[in-house]
């Protein structure tokens, strides 16, 4: 895979392109509309899900409030069942450290579990050019990589994609890089799976190395989790003779137990299913069973800033599970590509601004804005990250890079009108004596249902709302002017 | 606290307010001080902008029993923000003075329901009516069934389901002109989704997503007419004017 996010336009002008593909319009309304009410059923049985919520976010809290002491206990818990516990402090040390481990095993290719961890890092370009392949196994992962395209789902990373592209991409692509689709495959599903399925066998078969990442990973015990619905993760945790797990160092839990809590939040919340098809554990080597090497790689590449965030902090209770996402109404219409990241949407918009910091990049700093707040991520999010608050945070953080900036932004002066004009009772009733004027001089405005009139095209800024929406003429009388002639509405 | 949005550009739902109020026996006041919640500010980024008016609210509504306003967004804010935006001010008292202001505060529909204890306000509105849950309403105060409670208690009133109600119209303050286009892609559907329930009249308590939503219902000449919640509930029989089902132009009630 060579398309890589790097140089994606800010919010607004990447949306507006996503905006204009209709295909990708209804794909992803139709996709986002069925996985949302799917969860809302599978939710709604739950009587005490309220009561899992606060769980999983207190376990999580707990947890990254003794981060270094649970991180050190599971190093010790792994060292001791065998693996090898490697420490990365960002995207680079993390990708150098796999590509040595395959390096050292003299392979040219690896076989991968679909993780965000390894994507966050551009492990798949960064073995590229060490010579090493790394095919994923995942079926929508396969999907964007036939395509060389980029993912735009947690979950789903083709969701932008329907079984007709699909379709397209496996017959033309499959051949160049391994068994080819068959001549006569058509665009049902189990057809696209099958071809899936043979394509990737022999790839499965052959490899030496496997890399993956970890939903969980359980302090106590030493045990690696990975949940998932394929058995794509089953195979390349099983047969390859070492094992490379990237893990982001907020995916610690205490102990076992803990997992009771997550692995019924987890498949509820992102593919709507009562339970997941498969959850693999392991922890180190099993003699005689599976890899015989594995290595961990714990992953910090910001995450420790981000804990450093008072308010930002929550978000790395993330489990990944996107049901953010899929109730997003942003996310609905742009898709994920417009958030120029591995971690799009909701979730997207806050880790992306916490993990890299705001101020140096027009791209990340755009990204706290790609919200109209509403608040449906909050409402869905199993470890009830706040997210409208989270934005609100960042913004301020945005905003706060830029003061003292000469000459200053427009929006920055007219918030600073705005908020002199209605600092004091006074001017704004000014304010409002002027725009009433504009009322009585302009009444020829088109009539709006219920008698107002419309006013005509604004100049930039106000043409961003009128080109596509009316603006009721300011009233001729304000209230506050109306209280004061009638003595309170009684004169 | 009429709000800034409904004293400059709605007048008629703060006097609707008043007439509602009035009729259910409450002693009303519009202390004239009274200027903007400050949650544009709040909401965009500019956390300093907003303090001093915060201030000016615990100034201006310290005292009274309750706080009553239009407006599910900025009674959210007020609420939810103005305790973040006193603390970053660093000022003690102001805290302090938001601790008393901020629980008092209610949504319309709030304070006639868990305060005055009514679902009746005595009202009639002969017309086909849906509802659109504003955003903050329905997941920042929480205010349930509320206001849909009180409008099926209108007389006269026929109130017909919004298919996919509880989805954001795409406002959100200055999100409306950051991200235009998105805004005015999740608008459109809410547009489409209130002429295909059949209502005459697209009722919301926030009169900011009806200034989006009736914005682009107009420029589609869709024939849907949008009013504040308080308005529909203020219209009586015998009433004329601006919130008996005959609007006027303001500019005839004003002048
Ligand atoms: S933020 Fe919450 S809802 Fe979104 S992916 Fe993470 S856990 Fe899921």
């Amino acid at each position: 895979m060579t398309a890589t996010f790097v140089g994606m336009p800010a919010f607004p002008g990447a949306a507006r392109t996503a905006l204009a593909d209709t295909q990708l319009r209804q794909n992803l309304a139709h996709a986002t509309g069925t996985i949302r009410t799917k969860r809302a059923r599978v939710v709604g049985e739950v009587e005490e899900w309220e009561e899992l919520r606060l769980a999983g976010a207190a376990i999580k809290d707990n947890t990254l409030h003794h981060l270094d002491e649970h991180l050190l206990r599971l190093e010790e818990s792994l060292t001791e069942l065998g693996a090898t516990v490697h420490w990365a402090r960002d995207a680079e040390e993390a990708c150098r450290i796999v590509a040595e481990v395959a390096r050292g095993h003299g392979v040219d290719e690896v076989v991968k579990v679909k993780s965000m961890a390894t994507q966050e890092i551009g492990l798949n370009e960064h073995l590229a050019e060490e010579g090493i392949l790394a095919w994923e196994t995942d079926l929508a992962e396969l999907i964007v990589q036939l395509g060389d395209d980029l993912p735009s789902h947690i979950l789903v990373p083709a969701i932008h994609r329907n079984r007709a592209e699909i379709r397209e991409i496996f017959r033309r692509e499959m051949g160049k890089v391994g068994r080819p689709a068959p001549e006569d495959l058509t665009d049902v599903p189990a057809e696209l799976a099958g071809a899936a399925r043979l394509h990737l066998r022999e790839k499965f078969l052959r490899a030496k190395v496997g890399v993956s990442g970890a939903n969980f990973a359980v302090a106590d015990t030493g045990t690696l989790v990975v949940v998932e619905s394929e058995g794509n993760g089953r195979m390349c945790l099983t047969l390859p003779e070492v094992l490379v797990s990237v893990v982001g160092v907020e995916k610690v839990v205490p102990t076992w137990g803990d997992l009771d809590v997550f692995l019924q939040l987890l498949p509820r919340s992102s593919t709507g299913e009562r339970m997941n098809p498969y959850t693999s554990t392991w922890a180190g080597i099993s003699p005689g069973d599976g890899p015989q090497e594995v290595h961990v790689v714990l992953l910090d590449n910001g995450r420790t800033k981000a804990l450093a965030d008072t308010v930002g902090r929550q978000a790395l209770r993330c489990i990944r599970c996107s049901a953010c996402l899929n109730v997003c109404p942003v996310y609905e219409r742009t898709g994920g590509h417009a958030y120029g990241s591995v971690y799009p949407g909701p979730i997207g918009a806050i880790l992306n601004p916490l993990l890299k910091g705001v101020g140096h990049d027009d791209q990340v700093d755009s990204l706290p804005y790609a919200s109209s707040l509403c608040g449906a991520c909050f409402e869905v999010c199993p470890v009830r990250i706040d997210i409208p608050e989270v934005l609100v945070h960042l913004r301020s953080q945005v905003v706060d890079t830029h003061r003292g900036h000469k000459p200053p932004k427009p929006e920055a002066v007219a918030m600073r009108t705005a908020a002199w004009t209605l600092g004091d009772a006074r001017r704004l009733g000014l304010a409002e004596r002027a725009s009433g004027l504009v009322g009585r001089l302009t009444r020829r405005g088109r009539a709006l249902p219920g008698g107002r009139r419309a006013l005509g095209r604004l100049p930039w800024p106000g043409s961003l709302w009128s080109d596509a929406r009316d603006l009721p003429q300011p009233p001729t009388e304000s209230f506050r002017a109306w209280w004061k002639r009638t003595s309170g509405g009684r004169g | 606290m009429v709000t800034c949005v409904n004293d400059a550009m709605y007048p008629e739902t703060g006097k609707a307010v008043v007439t509602l109020l009035r009729r259910l026996g409450v002693e009303v006041d519009f202390p004239e001080a009274q200027t903007c919640c400050g949650q544009p500010m709040v909401n965009t980024g500019y956390l300093d902008e907003a303090v001093p008016l915060v201030r000016n609210f615990v100034n201006t509504f310290d005292g009274y029993d309750a706080v009553v306003t239009p407006s599910g967004s900025c009674a959210g804010s007020v609420r939810h923000q103005h305790s973040l935006v006193a603390r970053r001010a660093g000022d003690r008292a102001l805290e302090e003075a938001v601790a008393r202001t901020s629980p008092c505060s209610y949504e319309l529909s709030e304070f006639l329901v868990d305060v005055l204890g009514v679902e009746d306000v005595g009202a009639y509105f002969p017309h086909k009516v849906t509802y659109h849950p504003t955003c903050h309403s329905l997941r920042m105060l929480g205010v349930g069934d509320r206001p849909l409670r009180l409008l099926q208690a209108v007389r006269g009133l026929k109130l017909v389901d919004l298919p996919k109600a509880e989805e954001c119209c795409g406002f959100g303050g200055t999100f409306a002109l950051k991200n235009a286009e998105t805004s005015v892609a999740m608008g459109s559907d809410k547009a489409r989704h209130v002429r295909e329930s059949g209502a005459e009249v697209l009722v919301a308590g926030d009169n900011s997503c009806l200034t989006q939503i009736g914005g682009l219902l107009s420029r589609q000449r869709a024939g849907v007419r949008v009013m504040h919640l308080a308005e529909v509930l203020a219209a009586t029989e015998g009433s004329t004017g601006h919130s008996a089902g005959h609007p006027v132009d303001a500019a005839e009630v004003g002048a």
